[in-house]
Formats: structure tokens, sequence, C-alpha cells
């Protein structure tokens, strides 16, 4: 029951007693006294039957509290629950009579009046509140509600209504009889009784003028507020509404002060939400328009670069990881849109990165023989123009000053490392173009090539993507490029060291078989085994040595094929940290050898005595049909799923390759020197006096066997002259 | 996030990549229902799961009505037996079974239960974090392990006396993982739990309760993390100076704001390339801006969901539980 008793002490208290002594005659007399208010509380709001409830609705009410009062001293609530129904009119006219009175009302009565009256006068009213609402209000959820809810929307509106409220404020503490504009004539009849108000009536109306009264600061007055309050209660019904009645204050508070705006004006927060499902909505309308439905149909029945993304889903649901079925499908049509844009012969979806401000899904893609040439290089170009301008960027934060553009005389003696050359598209770290996109429905942003430098440099920095490709990477050791190749970078490293496949799925093709001359890595292509009958999954769960790499693994040089780069200097070249399970040391001018393509996992190197794979099954309670799932522990966030012949690998991760100890940023490299140190630039010590003597006795005896010498020499000299 | 709209919260939260299989989910709505019965909680929060090496563990939470008191905090060890068997044969039985008799000093109630007869199903008490647990696990490093009995071994150098001279002496401290378990959750909870502004009010006589009338964040509240509040007791609160205190709401504003964690979340931060540089924290809106999603860059793994304009809102940890200590590098 919506029975709300605002001040729950009063009540409790004294309709109790009052029941009990209180004859009906009292109790009628009071009654007639509370005609003037009742009427004014007619004018105060007006409603539409307004000549209806004028002439009949006061007698109603009279009829209607006698017939509650005789009832009252029952004091089960049963019986009280019939009035309404005899008199239904009156009813009306109480709720928002007392709504505002009974926490305000009983101190004046106090203070101006007798006390017995008073405080019949404010019993009677707190106790039509506490046993007449509850029994009252629910009939006028049928028939009344309608009416207050106008009323409670007039306020709303700030309308004229409103206004006519505000005024009434100044002339109800003094006179009640000023109220009634020469506009409401039709209520005259009621204002004979006036001019002799009763005090009663009088401190009723005080309070009611007290509770009016709005602040300088704002125009919203208690009385306003109540209403608004219950009436926002006896609509809503909430359960148990005096527990809440704090926030429900605060709310019906908020919602005056916010009204809703009309239908006619957007929401502007709502504005970017909107914009998303509008491009949303692309994906699912079917791109052809008009006739070419039909031929778009056989179109696709034979495309099949799309994933299956859904079945990817529903096997990754198994194993727990992944996106919820929804986004998945989303990917789905967004993979699709991608194929349909660009010339795709293969795609997969490889998985989403996580951002600060926005997470990066990743498509891997293939483009279809010989398209790709004269993009790539458009986008090579417009990479390598944006990529100069970077790698000057980051120069002039780094420390190194790698190269001097204004006019120092010195020379750094510092040379660059031989540039490792990017590795060919269709082979090795680029063997796949990577699409990014923010969110199904965005564009897609192709990714440039990674260059082996930024895999070097990737392997040094850990820092979180921001989820805009623009945004530079600030770490030390500097990162040559922006997001975009710092993305990419990874995306290769990820690839390299979590895509994997059950034994025999891929084989070497027959016919190349003199690769092991070219590249230290061996073959570098595979194809599928059509003979391949899948791996039972307790087995793939088993033993990891059933799975196999079938991405090459990059060495450290960053490349994945090696090349000499001393080619042109005699420089050692940087090496990275080892990719995961690269343990061959640092040589010289010695070939890198990293483990051939389809290495087993078992022959990956440990983190820290802990295995780099978890396999488990999907499902223990019934393990003949759950997929076998690996987890990689050293890049939290990839999984690779197997069932039968199925089998696919997904990375959700922030992008990162876990390390059981702390990230240590390499130390700035020592202070180079700025010009060539020698004794004329060396401060030299003062000489002491022993010393300078010494010196000097040094220099005298010099000076003596000098002279001697010469006048040896001169002797000689002499006689050769003589000779 | 609530057990009881467990699915709803999970499918919410799937923007991280980490879920529950249908098994898993269906045994854990079981599962928690007669969690929720036998230990008598009026909530049990699905807390997340922290990912073993060889088992993961799935931790609940059961909340009295007084959302603040402490918390009761449940695990299970969601691996099924037959590889542990087949990995350690003979070494490592039921789980549970072996576990039981080492109770910890500190355990004030603990209870190994066991609901029905399914694998995956026994949920045990774990008990109160306390400040020498966290102390002495906090020099463990690496992953969970996935056996709560398991015992990591750290040397450390202790000074011995004998007479007058002073000599170290290594010594190797066992540590339980179960031990570890309790304080990184007990950590995380701290640091990282979340709560919408306005989810939870305080009650006049003090307890805190679930506000009924809660109906979400409005879209532009649910960008700032100045609406999130961390679900612990307030620690940074007494420390504002009463010009700050003054425009809270007793009622709502009495736990701490997100917007003070370390680093501050700054507008245009200097060294940071985007626009509302936020701390350790990551605020997406996802599904075309239907939902707001926080994760944690402190704990990686912590993901925090609400849909503006609803009552739905969680958080779930599912992650390796460890700190990213990493984190002044990567910002």
């Amino acid at each position: 029951m919506g029975d709300p008793p605002p001040d729950p002490e009063p009540p409790s208290q004294q309709p109790s007693s009052w029941r009990s002594s209180q004859t009906s005659q009292r109790r009628s007399w009071e009654v007639n006294q509370f005609q003037p208010s009742v009427s004014e509380e007619v004018q105060q709001i007006p409603l539409d039957g307004l000549d209806l409830q004028s002439s009949q609705g006061i007698p109603a009410s009279q009829t209607n509290l006698r017939g509650w009062s005789s009832g009252a001293s029952l004091t089960q609530p049963e019986n009280l629950m019939y009035q309404p129904e005899e008199a239904p009119l009156g009813g009306l006219e109480y709720p928002s009579l007392n709504m505002g009175f009974p926490s305000e009302l009983q101190p004046q009565p106090y203070l101006e009046e007798g006390e017995s009256q008073a405080t019949r006068t404010a019993s009677l009213m707190l106790q039509q509140l506490q046993q007449g609402q509850g029994n009252l209000f629910q009939q006028l959820d049928s028939s009344y509600q309608p009416d207050l809810l106008g009323q409670f929307n007039m306020y709303q509106r700030e309308d004229l209504q409103f206004d006519q409220g505000a005024q009434h404020g100044p002339y109800m503490r003094d006179d009640p009889t000023l109220q009634y504009t020469p506009s409401e004539l039709g209520f005259m009849p009621f204002s004979m009784e006036v001019p002799e108000p009763e005090p009663r009536e009088l401190a009723v109306q005080n309070a009611k003028a007290y509770l009016l009264q709005t602040s300088v600061s704002c125009s919203l007055s208690l009385y306003e507020h109540l209403v608004n309050l219950l009436t926002k209660i006896l609509n809503q019904r909430p359960e148990d509404p005096l527990s809440i009645l704090e926030s429900l204050n605060r709310t019906t508070q908020w919602e005056w002060f916010h009204p809703k705006l009309d239908t006619m004006r957007d929401d502007p927060e709502m504005e970017p939400t909107y914009e998303m499902a509008d491009r949303q909505r692309g994906l699912f309308l079917r791109s052809g328009a008009g006739g070419e439905g039909e031929q778009e149909l056989e179109e696709e029945v034979v495309e099949t670069a799309v994933p299956n993304i859904m079945e990817t889903a529903f096997y990754l649901e198994q194993a727990g990881v992944g996106l919820s079925s929804d986004e998945s499908f989303r990917i789905f049509m967004a993979l699709k849109q991608l194929v349909e844009q660009q010339p795709i012969h293969t795609c997969r979806f490889w998985g989403k990165i996580l951002g600060l401000s926005r997470s990066y899904l990743v498509a891997e893609v293939e483009f279809r023989e010989g398209e790709e040439e004269a993009e790539e290089e458009e986008v090579e170009e417009m990479m390598e123009s944006t990529e100069g301008m970077d790698a000057h960027g980051g120069e002039e934060e780094g420390e190194e000053d790698e190269e001097k553009v204004i006019d120092i005389i010195p020379k750094p003696m510092w040379k660059p490392p031989p540039i490792v050359p990017k590795e060919e598209s269709r082979s090795g770290t680029n063997k796949y173009l990577y699409f990014v996109c923010q969110e199904p429905g965005r564009p897609w942003t192709r990714l440039p090539h990674v260059t082996p430098i930024q895999i070097v440099q990737a392997r040094k920095i850990k820092k979180f993507f921001t989820g805009h490709l623009d945004a530079p990477v600030n770490s030390y050791p500097p990162f040559p490029g922006n997001e975009a190749n710092y993305l990419r970078a990874q995306i290769a490293r990820i690839s390299a060291a979590t895509h994997i496949s059950p034994l025999g799925f891929y084989q070497f093709s027959e016919e190349e078989g003199d690769e092991e001359e070219e590249g230290g890595a061996g073959r570098d292509s595979y194809e599928e085994n059509p003979d391949f009958e899948g791996i039972p999954v307790l087995e793939l769960v088993d033993s990891m040595a059933n799975w196999v790499h079938h991405t090459q693994h990059i060495l450290p040089q960053g490349r994945c094929t090696w090349v000499n780069p001393l080619q042109k200097m005699e420089e050692e070249e940087e090496l990275g940290e080892e990719e995961e399970k690269a343990d061959e040391g640092m040589e010289e001018v010695e070939q890198e050898v990293g483990p051939p393509l389809l290495t087993p996992l078992s022959e990956d190197a440990e983190i820290m005595h802990m295995s780099p794979w978890t396999a488990r099954l999907s499902c223990s309670l019934c393990p003949q049909y759950s997929v076998a799932v690996v987890r990689s522990n050293l890049w939290p966030g990839a999984y690779a799923y197997a069932s039968g012949k199925k089998f696919e690998n997904i990375y959700i991760g922030w992008g990162h390759k876990y390390s059981p100890d702390n990230f240590n940023p390499p130390l700035p490299a020592p202070i180079q020197q700025e010009y060539p140190r020698g004794p004329e630039v060396m401060e030299m010590s003062d000489p002491t006096v022993e010393e300078e003597q010494a010196l000097k006795a040094a220099q005298e005896q010099a000076l003596a066997a000098a002279e001697e010498e010469e006048e040896d020499e001169e002797e000689d000299e002499d006689e050769d002259l003589d000779d | 996030m609530d057990s009881e709209s467990l699915l709803l919260s999970l499918e919410l939260a799937s923007g991280s990549g980490q879920g529950l299989s249908p098994d898993r989910r269906a045994s854990l709505l079981t599962s928690l229902t007669l969690v929720k019965r036998d230990y008598r909680y009026s909530r049990v929060l699905f807390w997340g799961r922290i990912l073993g090496l060889v088992a993961d563990y799935y931790i609940a939470q059961g909340l009295s009505e007084d959302q603040l008191a402490p918390r009761k905090t449940l695990y299970r060890q969601g691996h099924e037996r037959r590889r542990s068997k087949a990995r350690v044969p003979g070494e490592r039985g039921p789980v549970a079974a072996r576990w039981t008799p080492d109770i910890p000093k500190t355990a004030v109630s603990r209870r190994v239960r066991s609901l029905g007869g399914l694998n995956c199903m026994e949920w045990s008490l774990l008990p109160p974090a306390t400040e020498e647990m966290a102390v002495e696990t906090s020099v463990v490093k690496g992953r969970f392990m996935g056996d709560p009995s398991h015992e990591y071994e750290h040397t450390e150098l202790q000074k011995m006396k004998e007479g007058e001279k002073v000599f170290e002496e290594e010594v190797v401290v066992q540590i339980k993982e179960e031990n570890r378990l309790v304080s990184v959750i007990d950590q995380i909870d701290k640091a990282v739990a979340v709560i919408p502004r306005g989810a939870l009010f305080k009650t006049p006589f003090g307890p805190i309760h679930v506000n009924r009338t809660f109906e979400g964040l409005s879209l532009s509240e649910a960008k700032k993390l100045s609406s999130y509040f961390h679900f612990r007791e307030p620690v940074e609160l007494k420390n504002k100076t009463l010009l700050e205190k003054a425009d809270l709401d007793p009622s709502l504003d009495f736990m701490d704001s997100l917007e003070h964690d370390i680093p501050k979340a700054t507008l245009q931060g200097g060294y940071c390339y985007h626009p509302h540089f936020t701390g350790s924290w990551s605020i997406q809106m996802e599904r075309g801006n239907a939902l707001v999603v926080l994760r944690s860059l402190l704990w990686p793994g912590l993901t925090f969901f609400h849909a503006p304009r609803t009552k739905n809102y969680g958080y779930i940890y599912m992650g390796t539980g460890e700190k990213n200590i990493d984190l002044p590098f990567m910002l």
C-alpha cells in the first residue's frame, strides 16, 4: 500500500487518543470549519469540472467526512474502504489539501490559538491523511488520476497556473478574501462564509502561505514540491516509499529543474549513440540496391573470403573466451564490408587489442594476386612520408642525436647502425596485410608494413595503445613511427609467437626443397594437408607436441629470414631481447637462426620455470564433446582452440608480452664527448715551490749542458772550418 | 557482478575478451544459488576468476544487508581433476580434501562445503585477509598455479646474531598460494572495485543499502571518473578539506571517488596524447555508446561495465592476479 506518513510520530500518538475520546458531534463541527479551506483548494487548483465540484463537491466532501467520522470509531481500516465509494468526489480534495500540512501545521496553531482546538485540527487532518489516504487514493487510480496528472503536468510546464499560485502568497497571510479574483466569480457563494474567518482556518491559511513561500534562489516552494513528490509517489506506487523518501525527494526536485525536452529537440547526449546506430545500420543492409539482389546472392555463395566468425565465436564461447555473440556478428558484418571494399583473397579475424580510449579490431587479410601492388605503393609512399616525419620527430625527442640539422662544426662520432631491409610483402613478417577499425561500422584502416627496426624497438618498450593510430609513441628508446607502426609491430610479434595449429594440419609443399640455402629459418611456406584427419581432443590437451607454430619465428634482427646487414659497414647490430624461444646468443656476424616453421610447441622455451602454454578441455563434464583450448602464458590474451579439423587463433588483450619481472627501460646512452680531450684543454694543477725549484734547477742544468755542447759544437765548427 | 543477473552481466563484460563457457555459467548459477541459501547472504557477487597455470580459481563474494560490511570471499577451483592427476600422478588428489586439514590460524570460520556431486561445484570459504598476509605474500612473483596448497619458496636474507657476531643467513620461507590468493583478492577489492555513484546509499543509521531508485548514470556522467566510487570503506574521504566536502551529498558521496586515483586523471595531460587522460583507468564507450566500460590499468583484467540510464552495472576480474607495476612506463 502506498501509505507514506511524512512525519510518523504525531499520527501514531494523537489520533489514537483522540479517536477514543472525541464525539462525533465535535467532529462534524470541525468538518464544517473546513469548508473554506476546501474551497480555497479548489480555487487554487482549478480542474476541469470546477462548477461541478463547487456545487457538488463540497457537500459531497461534507457527507464524506460525516460518514467517515461516524465510521472512524471503528478503528479497522477495512471499514473505511467503503467511504470513497460513497463520495468519491469529495475524496479528491483531501489529498491535495493534506499534502502540505502535517509537518508544518502544528507549531503555528499552538502559538496562535487555543491548544485543544489546534490539536484537534491537526490531528483530524493527520488522521485523514493517515487513514483516508490509502483508501481514498486507491480510487484515484481509476477515476481521478488523470486529473491529478494533469494538475501535475501543469506545474511542470510552468504555465500560467503556476504564476497565479505564486501570486497568492502575499495575500493569503492577511486576508483570505483577497485571493478571489474577479475571474473566479463562480466561487462567490463560498466567499460569503469567508468574511468571518475562523481562527483555525486562518491558521491553516497561514500555514499554507508559509509553505507557498519561495526563496530568492529558487522559484519552487515547499508546497509545490510536496505536491509533486506525493503525486509522484502516488502515481508510481513504489514499494516501501519511506525508505526511499530521501532519494525520491531529490529526484523530484531534480526533475523539476530538468524539464523533459520536447520532442522536437534532440537530446544532445544521445547524439553520438544514434549516430553510431545509424552507421551500424549500414552493415545490416544489403549493399546492392534494387535488382542486384539475386546477383549478389550468387556471388555470396561463391565468395569464401569472409570467415565464418559465428562458428569461431561459438567454439570460443565454449572455451570461455571471446566476445559476445552479437558483437561477433557485428564484426562479421564489418568484415564482410571490408571484403566488399577491398580486393581480398583471404580474410581472418585476428583479434582485438584494447586501448585506453578505444580498442582496435584487427583483420588479417591477403590481397588477390597482383591487386595490391598499386595500392601498396600509394600507401607506402604515404606512409614513408609520414614515417620520415615521425622518424624526424622521434630523433628530436630522443636523447641520441642521430643527425645534426644545425651548423655545428664537430661531427658526431656515432654512426647509425646499418638499416636492415624491410621484408617484401607476402613474406615473413609482412606476409599478411592488417586492417584495423575501432568499432564495427567505422571505416577500416590499413596498417603499414612493418620494418625490422620497428620490431626490434617494439621489443624494448611497453606502452599502452591509446586508440588513435596517429598518436606518437613517446618512449625510450625512441620508437621509429607512430602508434600504427607500433600496433603493426606488436601484431607481428604476437602472430609469430602465438599462431598455432594442430600437428599435421599444415605440411610443407613438395616443390621447394632447396629453400635451405636461401634463408636460415628453413622453408617459409606451407600448404594445407588434405589428408589431415584431426587429432583427438584429449591428445591435443595432453601433449603440446601435437601443436605446431605455423607462423615464422622472428629473428632478433626483426626479420624472419636473415640478411647480412654488414655488407656495408662493420657495425655490430643491436640485438633486441629475443623472441620467446630464441635462445641463440649474440652472434657477431654469424647468421641468426630461429626454429623452423611448424616447430612443435613443446620446443618452446620456458618463462621462469613456467610453461608458456596452458592447455585444457573446454568442458570437463563431457570431455568427449568438448574442444581443446590452448592459452598462451607468454602473451596473455592469446588463445587457440581445435576440434576435429577446425582450429582458430585469437588474441584479445592489451598487446603486451608477459614478463615476470618488472619492465626495466634501458639506461640512457653514455654522454658523448664534445671534443677530443688533450693536454691543451686539460686543466693543470699549479706546481708547488719544490717542483718549481726542481724544475728551475733542471732547466739551469740543461742550460749549462747546452752551453757546453754549444761550445763544443763551436769548437767542432771551428775545427771543421779549420779543416 | 550480481549472481542473479550473471548472464546479462557476463554478456556486457565480454568486451575484454574473457567470459565463461556455457557449462561454467550453468554450474555457477546453480552453485551460487545454493551458496546464497547455505551461507545466508543477502547478495552473492560473482567476483571473477584468477587464471592459474594448471587451474583457475573462481571467486564469489557474499554480502550481507550492509553492503560495505566485511565481505566473505569464497573460491572454487575450476578445473577438471583428470588433468591434474595426469600431470603429477599420485601427488594431487582431490584438492579440497587435501586442503582441509591445515586450517590457518586467522580463519574465523571456514567450511569446505560440497554442493552437489558434480565436479567444480565446491565452494570453500577463504580466510579474511590480514596485514601480515599481505606483507608475507608481497614477495611472491609470477603466476598463480591453481592449487591452493602449492607453496612458493622465497629465500630471504635474515640477520642472525650469535654472540657478538652478526651474520646473514639465507632462510627459505614457504608461502602458501591460498594466502596469496586471499591477499590478492583483498588488494584488488581495495584498489579497483568500482560502483557507480548513487547505486548505494547510506542510511541515517549508518548501514549502506542498495539504492532502489538508482536509475543509472546519464551519458555525460558516465564518461567521468568522478561518477564512480571505490567499493570499499572510504580512505581518502577523511583527508578532504571542508571546502571539498561542501558539495558532497552525505547519503551518496560516502566513498572515495576514482578521480583521485594515482596517477591522477587530468584533462589534456602534458605528456599524454589522448585528450582525456584518465589516469590508471581506461574509459571506453562500447556497443555504439550504449555501454561504458572501465578497465583498470593497474590490475589488468578488471572490467567494470555500466549501461547508462539502466540499473545494470558490475565489475568482474578475469586475469592473472598480478599487479601491473610497469604502469608508469606504459602511459
